[in-house]
């Protein structure tokens, strides 16, 4: 049964043929990034973060275990499509309420299997991220869709929180459930703290970890303003993961630098970066950013070592940490900066996700040290 | 610097941390010697991947600067080649000579966690007998409050209990009654558990009381503390495993998951399994990692790697833990080439203090070795199991481990890593079904015919694999197939999308489409699925040769990616590779002089640890002479597997497919295929009709020895005698033969391994049975018909040759007379009570034979010597299974040697020198027989092999020598009591009398049957009469079980041994009582009781022997 052929199109020039999946003929561009995590597909492809990317998962079997209706970061799939080596043909866990396949069309997200994304994740590697442009259908003009490719936009440059963010505050209703509930005996079981989540394309999982801890969160969209945050009279502040070049979302570094040393603030990955922004340090775009759910990071303070979960193309560059801001963890890959905190004042920010989902549970302890900072 | 918001950070790492304040804790400096102990002879549960973690370690180690002792009695690892280490001693591994090794050495600590079971008890006895205290020895890797936790069950459920980890609910009992009391509430099946046994040995799952009862007492009795746990049983649950390394600094990684395709219920040894874990969520993961976590810290594991088992109910998730292994292991091993991260080399250093950031991961060199290897391929292990070489075993599959070797393959999906594994068993299949023109039979099952599928796909055996796929053949559908095997329906639909893409194949075959008419794409797919060019070439009723050359000609040919721990994510060092058909191609061949060795394959009887030894030595010679030295192999287990031994990896199946394919690549200079036993042998025709670059003694050569005929016309040529013999393919011929021969002959199928199938044939009635039965097998193969020697002294030699000088590396004599396997049969080096002109007998045939065989490289023969006349039996122009064991009591490499010479040395250059027959030290080789795995097989040995290992005894005189290896192998010699003899009427003899009248002069009293009793006295032997099993009770078997006889001399009629006879085999081997089936091998022991009582024993480095010997 040979399926509808599909066509991965790089800006470099290069095209790769393979078979469609997902939403057939739905249209599907983005820059083109690879995942190294072994499991957690649904957690990524519902990730707020992948906004504007197409997604290469380095594991060549996707699918195995189908979709749920709990392991979910967003209401959909925010990714702008997937590049798979082989998507699952059935579906094996007692969990699971649908295939991928039925999820991906679902959502009207396109994408292409029966690649060798090996080969992918090492042109990356090589080039960078490149931009990407997926196609569906027989007698495809690789021309014209490598010209495609080249007309998306950059990352560089494009705030892309807007499209992610909530359009109005609400505040965060737990529902996990109970045999999830990992850490039980570092439940927060003292008084409920009020805490403001800036939703700059907000995980769930982050939300559902402040609550285990003991946070009543309200989430307000990008766009809030520090008044408009401190009227909820907030006991802390915690600055989302979300998508795009973190220098361009130049209303949100603003309402930070007002809140710093108002309010104790956290931050994870764009979060991170704005917090970093604020204080004056400079970001950069990373060649083809980390993606995966095996990053150590070292805590520069106790030494101890933590395998954590990453999804970030740009980092700050911890020569323009400005005198009160310190780095605080590292990335032992590469030595890149993440995670700093300030010294005036009590904010601290990882450019990792403690939150994991999908990944290691090791740094779950920064949300219990959030709440002693409240 | 004390930051405002870190004072909370502070707080929570005092509390959370697990007690560790000190941030950094460099390499140890207090520590000089260090002494790793081996895992000793190879055993089902047990095998080389300790001899590969335990050559990681001492590598490492002394790497590291530290001074490095190792014992191991088993000398055919690479561990125990005298440059692995400082002073190596292949010693038993008791408390007894560990001491003599202390007090020698004077080690500061003992790594004990890289020699399996056996190393970790040898710790925790060394601790017990207080000789750790006494000579002030750390622990290093495992303490052994964590080892005792870990290993026995009740500590272990108290612990995971205190960490709210499920465990499946049961109890332990010391009794039979308390054990009896427990099933109400665990139910059935009940699965028994003994306490502290390596591989499952003497639990079981019992489905009936009465089943219940008998295992539950044989467990209390395997269980050296006569405890054992019996647990409800979760069979059919999905069963996971996780690799779990720490550091002193509390950093944990996870380096692999791995998944049982065979659920709970097979002994994970036995089970197929896939890595990494395939139907998990990452919730699930998590949730099993995060437990990972908690156990390896409440074990208190302190450094280095363990093996963390669980099982998952598929119905809802539920999770329990089923145990924890805290050192290396066969996973860890599987792990390690699975991923690229070398955990034994990792866990030696974290043992001296590394943590795991201070580590460079082996494969990038750029990253840290603190990370979680991320793959993107899929790896599968499948277990070799050699049930036929135990006939009276049945081949089902339980929670006692029956394998004895295993083969991973590499694929880009499940079904092409699948399909290579079974093609790298070299059991005849060629991949997942369709190997055969039976499978090209499509037409549908009838009802009646599912029946006995049915009922097969409810077993569990070693042929549940090929069920499975007749199963999809027949169209059952995913959920039936769950049901009845419970293997995850995911694995069921991959096999399925296997299944349909041949029958699509098939089907089109039966409308006319031929091989010609296969487009690109279909090939590619087939191949992207795992299918040999064989399994292509049977459906398409072509030849794999045709298959390959249109394959070829239609640009499908495989391309090579790395295994580098991280998913390509950086770039990587360590060339190791695996095949697939995916676009692009990794391994880019250099241009360096290069040679490939073709490796040994999965373990089995006859061809194992040996081969892998002298396809490693050929790595390292080949390195020194700057060539790049190439390996191929498919045995996850091994040293020749270590990405860090071989220059370049291909691990890849040892088929003319895959092996001709990486020659193609990377264009040799030359192929090794001497080295890895009959493996790559098979392949030699072949490879030289493909033009591959063979090196060594030519495939003429190794057909010449094979081939009986040319073989006798050449030694007939030479004036070298050897056993009058025949071929036949009809009974009356075989008799004819054999009267002309003249009885006993040795009759077997032409062309064996291993001895398979061979019998001693005494009479015309069971030679005629023998014949019946062979030619039902197969009419068309011919049986050999031997003239058999009997009560010859048999003599196996080792030499090299360059084609011009052939010079002998050793020769050695069997202490069991011919007849028994020599791979079985005791031997010592140099010869004893033999004449010094039938030695130069010897060495003069060697020297002829090896260069009419034109051997280049290393030469085998086996004699045979009977009334003075020397006469040769077999010659195999290859790497032998005695070369570890001749250059271990020698000190001359010879497999290096070997390969020298066969990349173009000469002998003279190299200076080899000539065997001494006088050397001052004698060296015994025993075997080791897995006969407690298969309780229903014969004890007794024969023509075929059935040993899976070795020990070495090496001392002195051959008394010392033989204490020693009786020691090693697990039958130590007592020095009192009572000796049961029963002879066979051959063996009423002089010999036996004098036999027997030596162990009443050492203080023996003899216990005998009627018969061997009233002969014995008649010739002036004091006995006490016992009765047989059959004769009524108290019989012999109770008095072995009362621990009333300490040794059983018991020569076997000749051939099938009596029904009790074998229970009183059994009964020996269950109680651990010294057992000889042959007068020899009862003779020989006398010499080592004897120094038992009159002399001390000490502990020799090989590194001291040779000194002294000036070797």
């Amino acid at each position: 049964m040979a399926r509808l052929a599909a066509v991965l199109a790089l800006e470099n020039g290069m095209t790769i043929e393979g078979e469609a999946i997902g939403a057939i003929g739905a249209e599907c561009m983005g820059e083109l990034v690879f995942n190294t995590a072994m499991s957690g597909y649904q957690e990524v492809l519902t990730d707020p973060s992948y906004k504007g990317q197409v997604v290469t998962f380095t594991y060549p079997h996707i699918g195995n275990y189908g979709v749920n209706d709990d392991d979910v970061e967003s209401d959909g799939i925010k990714a702008s499509g997937l590049v798979v080596h082989e998507l699952s043909p059935t579906v094996s866990n007692f969990r699971a309420s649908r295939s991928l396949q039925s999820y991906l069309e679902e959502n009207g997200v396109a994408g292409i299997e029966g690649v060798d994304t090996r080969m992918i994740v090492r042109i990356l590697r090589s080039q960078g991220a490149l931009r990407c442009v997926i196609a569906h259908g027989a007698n495809l003009d690789h021309q014209e869709l490598v010209a495609r490719a080249q007309a998306v936009p950059s990352m560089s440059g494009q705030d892309l929180t807007p499209l992610v963010t909530t359009g109005a505050p609400y505040q965060w209703e737990n529902s996990e459930a109970q045999r999830w509930d990992y850490r039980p005996e570092q439940r927060g079981d003292g008084a409920r703290k009020r805490v403001v989540a800036i939703d700059y394309g907000i995980k769930r999982n982050i939300l559902r970890r402040l609550s285990h801890y003991g946070c009543d969160v309200t989430v307000v969209p990008a766009t809030a303003t520090a008044s408009e945050i401190l009227a909820y009279d907030p006991q802390g502040v915690f600055l989302s993961n979300g998508p795009g070049d973190p220098a361009a979302v130049t209303v949100a570094i603003h309402t930070v630098r007002d809140l710093i040393g108002k309010r104790p603030i956290f931050g994870i990955c764009l979060g991170h970066q704005i917090l970093s922004l604020a204080v004056g340090a400079t970001t950069y775009k990373l060649k083809f950013g980390h993606r995966g759910a095996n990053h150590p990071v070292k805590n520069l303070l106790t030494g101890a070592i933590e395998i954590t979960s990453q999804n970030h193309g740009f980092a700050v560059d911890p020569a323009t940490l400005p005198a009160n801001a310190v780095m605080t963890h590292v990335n032992l890959n590469d030595n890149t900066c993440a995670g700093i905190a300030l010294n005036n004042a009590p904010a601290f920010a990882v450019q990792y996700h403690p939150e994991a989902s999908p990944g290691p549970h090791d740094s779950d302890y920064l949300f219990r040290d959030f709440m002693k900072m409240m | 610097m004390l930051l405002y918001v870190w004072q909370s950070f502070e707080n929570y790492f005092a509390t959370e941390t697990h007690g560790k304040t000190s941030y950094t804790m460099p390499k140890r400096t207090d520590l000089h010697t260090i002494l790793v102990i081996g895992s000793g002879p190879i055993v089902i549960g047990q095998a080389c991947e300790f001899d590969y973690s335990g050559t990681q370690a001492c590598k490492v180690l002394r790497e590291e600067g530290y001074r490095v002792v190792l014992i191991n009695s088993n000398p055919a690892t690479i561990m125990t080649d005298p440059n692995v280490a400082d002073a190596t001693y292949v010693e038993p591994i008791t408390t007894q000579f560990i001491e003599e090794v202390i007090k020698k050495e004077k080690p500061d600590a003992i790594l004990p966690t890289m020699g399996g079971q056996v190393a970790l008890n040898a710790a925790v006895q060394l601790h017990e007998a207080g000789i750790l205290a006494k000579y002030n020895v750390e622990l290093i890797g495992s303490k052994i409050e964590s080892i005792h936790k870990a290993e026995d069950r009740e500590l272990f459920l108290h612990a995971m209990l205190k960490i709210g980890m499920e465990m499946p609910k049961g109890a332990f009992v010391q009794d039979l009654e308390a054990g009896m009391e427990m099933i109400d509430e665990i139910g059935f099946p009940a699965i028994i558990r003994p306490s502290f046994t390596l591989g499952g040995t003497g639990g079981g799952i019992a489905y009936n009381l009465e089943e219940y009862r008998e295992m539950l007492r044989n467990g209390l009795v395997a269980s050296p503390v006569q405890r054992v746990l019996v647990e409800e049983s979760i069979i059919g649950w999905k069963e996971y495993e996780l690799e779990v390394m720490r550091d002193t600094n509390d950093n944990v990684v996870i380096v692999c998951s791995i998944e049982n395709v065979d659920p709970m219920g097979v002994h994970t040894g036995d089970s197929i399994t896939v890595a990494p874990a395939q139907t998990l969520t990452d919730r699930e993961y998590q949730h099993m990692r995060d437990a990972s976590l908690k156990i390896i810290r409440e074990i208190g594991v302190e450094t280095g790697g363990s093996n963390i088992q669980f099982a998952v109910n598929p119905a809802n998730g539920r999770m329990v833990v089923i145990e924890m292994n805290p050192r290396v292991s066969r996973s860890s091993a599987l792990a390690s080439k699975a991923t690229g991260f070398p955990i034994a080399k990792m866990a030696a250093k974290l043992a001296v203090g590394y943590t795991l950031d201070e580590i460079l991961n082996d494969i990038t060199k750029k990253t840290p070795a603190c990370f979680e290897p991320s793959i993107d391929y899929v790896v599968v292990k499948i277990p070799r199991w050699d049930f036929e070489k135990f006939h009276e075993s049945d081949n089902s599959l339980g929670i006692q481990m029956k394998s004895v070797g295993e083969a991973m393959a590499f694929g880009r999906n499940f079904k092409e890593a699948l399909q290579k594994a079974l093609r790298s068993l070299e059991q005849k299949r060629f991949g997942f079904g369709f190997d055969h023109p039976s499978y090209n039979d499509i037409t549908p099952l009838e009802e009646a015919e599912l029946v006995p599928l049915r009922s097969n796909l409810r077993k569990r055996t070693s042929a549940s694999i090929f069920d499975l796929c007749d199963a999809l053949r027949a169209g059952m559908s995913t959920e039936e197939i769950h049901s009845l095997t419970k293997y995850d329906p995911w694995f069921i639909v991959q096999c399925k999308q296997i299944v349909d893409e041949a029958l699509e194949l098939v089907r089109a075959t039966h409308n006319g489409l031929t091989l010609s008419d296969v487009s690109t794409s279909q090939m590619r797919r087939l191949k992207r699925y795992g299918f040999s060019d064989y399994q292509i070439a049977t459906i398409l009723c072509a030849s794999e040769s045709a298959v390959r050359a249109q394959r070829q000609h239609l640009g499908v040919i495989p391309v090579y990616k790395t295994v580098d721990t991280c998913a390509a994510e950086f770039e990587s060092e360590t060339p190791y590779h695996y095949s697939c058909y995916d676009t692009e191609n990794e391994a880019i061949p250099s241009d360096k002089k290069k040679v490939i060795i073709l490796g040994s394959g999965p373990n089995r009887i006859g061809q194992g640890i040996e081969f892998d030894y002298c396809c490693v030595q050929g790595v390292f010679a080949l390195q020194a002479l700057g060539y790049e030295a190439i390996m191929i192999n498919c045995n996850p287990e091994t040293v020749s597997t270590d990405y860090d031994t071989t220059s370049r990896l291909y691990f890849e199946p040892l088929t003319f497919e895959d092996v001709m394919n990486v020659i193609e690549l990377e264009k040799p200079d030359g192929v090794v295929i001497t080295f890895g036993g009959q493996t790559p042998l098979k392949l030699a025709q072949r490879l030289l009709e493909a033009n591959a670059p063979l090196i060594g003694t030519s495939p003429e050569g190794i057909d010449l020895a094979e081939d009986r005929q040319r073989f006798g016309d050449l030694l007939a040529r030479l004036e070298i005698p050897c056993p009058p013999w025949g071929t036949s393919v009809t009974e009356n011929d075989a008799v004819d033969i054999a009267d002309r021969v003249g009885y006993p002959v040795l009759v077997r199928p032409s062309y064996v391994l291993g001895g398979r199938a061979m019998q001693i044939c005494y009479r015309e009635d069971s030679l005629r049975e023998y014949m019946r039965t062979a030619i039902a097998q197969d009419p068309s193969r011919p049986v050999l018909i031997d003239h058999f020697l009997e009560n010859a002294l048999e003599f196996d030699v080792d030499a090299v040759s360059d084609g011009e000088t052939v010079i002998i590396g050793g020769i050695m004599q069997h202490i069991e007379e011919a007849g028994v396997h020599s791979g079985d049969s005791s031997c010592v080096l140099p010869p004893y009570n033999i004449a010094p002109s039938i030695v130069e007998t010897m060495r003069q045939y060697a020297r002829s034979m090896a260069r009419e065989l034109n051997v280049i490289g290393l030469l085998n023969i086996q004699f045979a010597v009977q009334n003075e006349v020397v006469y040769v039996l077999e010659v195999n122009p290859r790497a032998s299974r005695t070369v570890p064991f001749v250059s271990k009591a020698t000190g001359v490499q010879l497999a290096q040697i070997a390969t020298r010479v066969m990349v173009g040395e000469k002998l003279a250059d190299i200076k080899m020198p000539e065997f001494n027959a006088s050397m001052s030290r004698t060296a015994i080789k025993e075997s080791v027989f897995p006969f407690a795995k298969f309780p229903h097989a014969s004890v007794f040995l024969g023509p075929e092999m059935r040993s899976t290992g070795e020990v070495m005894g090496m001392d002195s005189s051959f008394g010392r020598a033989i204490v020693k290896s009786h020691i090693s192998s697990g039958n130590a010699l007592p020095l009192t009591g009572n000796v049961f003899i029963s002879l066979s009427s051959h063996d009423k003899t002089t010999r036996a009398v004098k036999t027997a009248r030596g162990y009443v002069e050492l203080g023996f009293s003899i216990l005998a049957t009627s018969g061997t009793s009233a002969f014995l006295s008649q010739h002036g032997v004091e006995t006490t009469s016992v009765l047989k099993h059959y004769e009524g009770r108290p019989s012999i078997i109770d008095q072995i079980a009362n621990g009333d006889v300490q040794i059983v001399i018991n020569t076997p009629i000749g051939e099938n041994a009596r029904h009790d006879e074998a229970v009183m085999g059994r009964t020996a081997m269950k109680y651990k009582v010294p057992f000889f089936t042959t007068l020899a091998a009862a003779e020989a022991s006398l010499h080592g009781i004897k120094a038992l009582r009159n002399e001390s024993f000490t502990a020799i480095s090989l590194q001291d022997h040779y000194a002294s010997s000036g070797a």
